[in-house]
């Protein structure tokens, strides 16, 4: 195998999260905190064989690659990490690492592990349009923004059912506080909603122009997931959400969005019906 | 100076400690500044004694030093006693004494909370510290001392990191404090609410003022009380009557009244947290009956530990770290075996005596602290 073959390096990306994830179960079985300096640099170093893997495929394609369900799910692996990388040094949270590792793991091995999600791919789907793909992009990487706030929600309601359980030892003693869970998950909240909606006012500019080109079940799903979450976190940020009630919320719109991946990916693939303009909107 | 003075055949420790000796033994053993000062002067004096330790903490006293034979050692005893005004009969059926590697498994035991009342406490091992510290100042300390110190900071905190005999916390108060942080995170700008005055929620105040809580705000039936105990603790005092009102303000309400009702009852707490319905508060009833009405508990951003539920979370915590002791004196016993051996051969290098062959000065009886396997008598 060469060098020059993606998938090469994003196998080895997908065995660095595996390893990551490895290592945070390891350590809980041992009810040892895992250092967190060996969890940064080994899911690092995931990052960065993914990103040659996903490099080499852009330039394969000449473009972002976000051709079909490969590259999709590939694409959110590498948006949560790289969130993970700088949100992971910054707040210090324990668990997130090992989360983020199990949850790039499970998208980089289902994805390289079932042929059929990458035997074929759209060609030219952004048309040459580097302002289409810049939002097909975001709107990616919002996904990925939208995957650690359901690690992050996952482990509120873990922590949070501990405590009102009482069992704080084993493996809950890992869990940061849940006041740092909650204050980072709304951070996360603010920052997919900004993107998903810096992602749909880029792709509203070309729609505007010529309405003929929007696919309108992509619009409406893509829209009515940058609403419901735009909605929770006006609750939350005028108190009406309650932290755990958030948490449920944002894992069931992450699960809703992930799910919506499939008929909008799908939606592209029917035949054009005026021309292939019709595909420049990608999500 | 004789020739055997640096050899590290007697090296020893003759001591007592909460094992064997009662509060009062221990309040007549305590070598308080002074006492230690007259009682070190004593024996630095004594021929044949080359390097000295002592560490005294309020759960025992212990003499570390290197002795050219068993007398020297008896003569160590004798000024002990004397110091303490205690008889020689009095202090042996409690004190332990052990020599060599035995010496050297003791001292490291001891450094890593081992034998703490409190087991895995982490005090110990800046009081061993200070106490070298406080030898090496007096300069009483020689090669085998400071070899044997220095390695056995490494092995203690070896040992702290690689067992989980420090995991978890084993007082009420600290497991209170623990709980604040699996809340807050950082407690420094946690409000705290102390609601009256009694002994475990002034502990558990001083506890969290320790880990950083900075506001911490005082109530009780009698005013005059809580001001004085809000002075105390450089917060601030406020009426109980008026609880319910000021009651959303805080984080973590500490509750040890005496009242025979519930001083924060369901609707009071339900009304408070209306009020920061997004902030949660931690609750610890630590009264006997009960300050706060258990369906409190209920209530989706308030979480309520009692007296039993942190005590049962202390009992955990405590268990696991019994259950890691046989692991950390295997590391005591092989690391205690590393070390004498080591001294034994730079004696040898040295051109000394050969180690490992002193005895205690007389015969002793099985020493009852010492079911370490310190005794060498």
């Amino acid at each position: 195998m060469s060098f020059s073959n993606d998938r090469l390096w994003l196998w080895l990306g997908a065995a660095c999260y595996l390893a990551g994830f490895a290592l945070g179960t390891l350590s809980m079985a041992r009810k040892k905190p895992h250092s967190r300096a060996v969890m940064y640099f080994i899911v690092g170093a995931g990052y960065v064989f993914q990103t040659m893997g996903l490099y080499l495929r852009g330039a394969a394609v000449r473009g972002c690659p976000l051709g079909n369900q490969f590259e999709i799910l590939q694409f959110t692996g590498w948006s949560a990490t790289t969130l993970y990388l700088l949100v992971g040094a910054t707040f210090r949270l324990s668990l997130l690492g090992y989360a983020t590792s199990l949850l790039s793991a499970a998208l980089a091995i289902v994805s390289l592990s079932i042929p059929s999600l990458d035997t074929t791919r759209r060609v030219g789907i952004f048309g040459g349009n580097p302002w289409i793909e810049f939002h097909a992009a975001l709107a990616l990487f919002s996904y990925g923004v939208f995957a650690l706030l359901s690690l992050t929600s996952a482990l509120f309601l873990i922590r949070h059912s501990s405590l009102k359980n009482k069992r704080l030892s084993g493996a809950f003693a890992f869990l940061p506080s849940i006041v740092d869970l909650d204050h980072i998950s709304l951070r996360l909240l603010i920052t997919g909603v900004g993107l998903l909606a810096a992602s749909l006012a880029v792709g509203s500019v070309w729609w505007f122009r010529d309405t003929s080109i929007v696919n309108l079940s992509k619009l409406l799903i893509t829209a009515g997931i940058w609403l419901a979450y735009a909605v929770a976190l006006a609750l939350r940020l005028g108190s009406l959400l309650l932290p755990k009630r958030l948490a449920w919320v944002c894992i069931i719109l992450f699960a809703a969005a992930l799910i919506s991946l499939w008929p909008v990916d799908a939606s592209r693939n029917l035949p054009p019906k005026a021309d292939s303009a019709a595909d420049h909107s990608p999500i | 100076m004789s020739e055997r003075e640096h050899t590290a055949s007697s090296f020893f420790v003759l001591g007592a400690d909460h094992h064997t000796a009662s509060l009062e033994t221990r309040e007549k053993l305590a070598l308080s500044a002074d006492r230690l000062n007259s009682f070190q002067l004593q024996i630095e004096k004594l021929s044949g004694l080359s390097e000295l330790a002592v560490l005294s903490t309020c759960n025992r006293v212990e003499i570390y030093g290197v002795a050219d034979s068993p007398v020297v050692i008896d003569r160590v005893q004798e000024e002990f006693c004397t110091s303490c005004n205690l008889s020689r009969s009095q202090l042996e059926p409690i004190r332990h004494l052990a020599t060599d590697r035995d010496a050297v498994a003791h001292l490291m035991a001891v450094a890593s909370g081992l034998e703490s009342q409190m087991l895995g406490e982490n005090e110990i091992f800046g009081q061993v510290k200070s106490a070298y510290q406080a030898a090496q100042a007096r300069h009483t300390v020689g090669p085998v001392l400071n070899r044997i110190f220095q390695k056995t900071f490494q092995g203690a905190k070896h040992i702290r990191t690689h067992t989980g005999i420090t995991v978890g916390q084993i007082s009420v108060a600290n497991v209170a404090v623990d709980l604040a942080t699996t809340i807050f995170g950082d407690l420094k700008s946690a409000q705290v609410l102390l609601l009256g005055a009694g002994e475990i929620g002034e502990k558990t105040a001083v506890a969290l003022r320790s880990r950083g809580a900075e506001s911490l705000t005082v109530s009780s039936r009698t005013l005059t009380k809580a001001m004085e105990l809000a002075t105390r603790f450089g917060g601030a005092a406020l009426p109980f009557e008026t609880i319910p009102v000021h009651l959303h303000k805080f984080d973590i309400v500490v509750c040890s009244t005496s009242a025979p009702g519930a001083v924060i009852t369901l609707f009071t707490a339900t009304t408070a947290l209306r009020r920061r319905p997004v902030h949660p508060i931690l609750f610890i009833d630590l009264a006997m009956p009960r300050d706060i009405e258990p369906g409190v508990a209920k209530l989706e951003n308030a979480y309520l530990y009692n007296l039993d539920d942190l005590a049962r979370i202390a009992e955990g915590n405590r268990a696991a770290r019994q259950a890691e002791v046989a692991k950390a004196r295997s590391i005591v016993a092989e690391r205690a075996q590393a070390i004498w051996k080591q001294i034994e051969l730079s004696s040898a290098s040295l051109g000394h005596g050969r180690p490992g062959t002193a005895t205690a000065l007389t015969p002793q009886p099985p020493l009852p602290g010492l079911d370490r396997g310190a005794s060498s008598t």
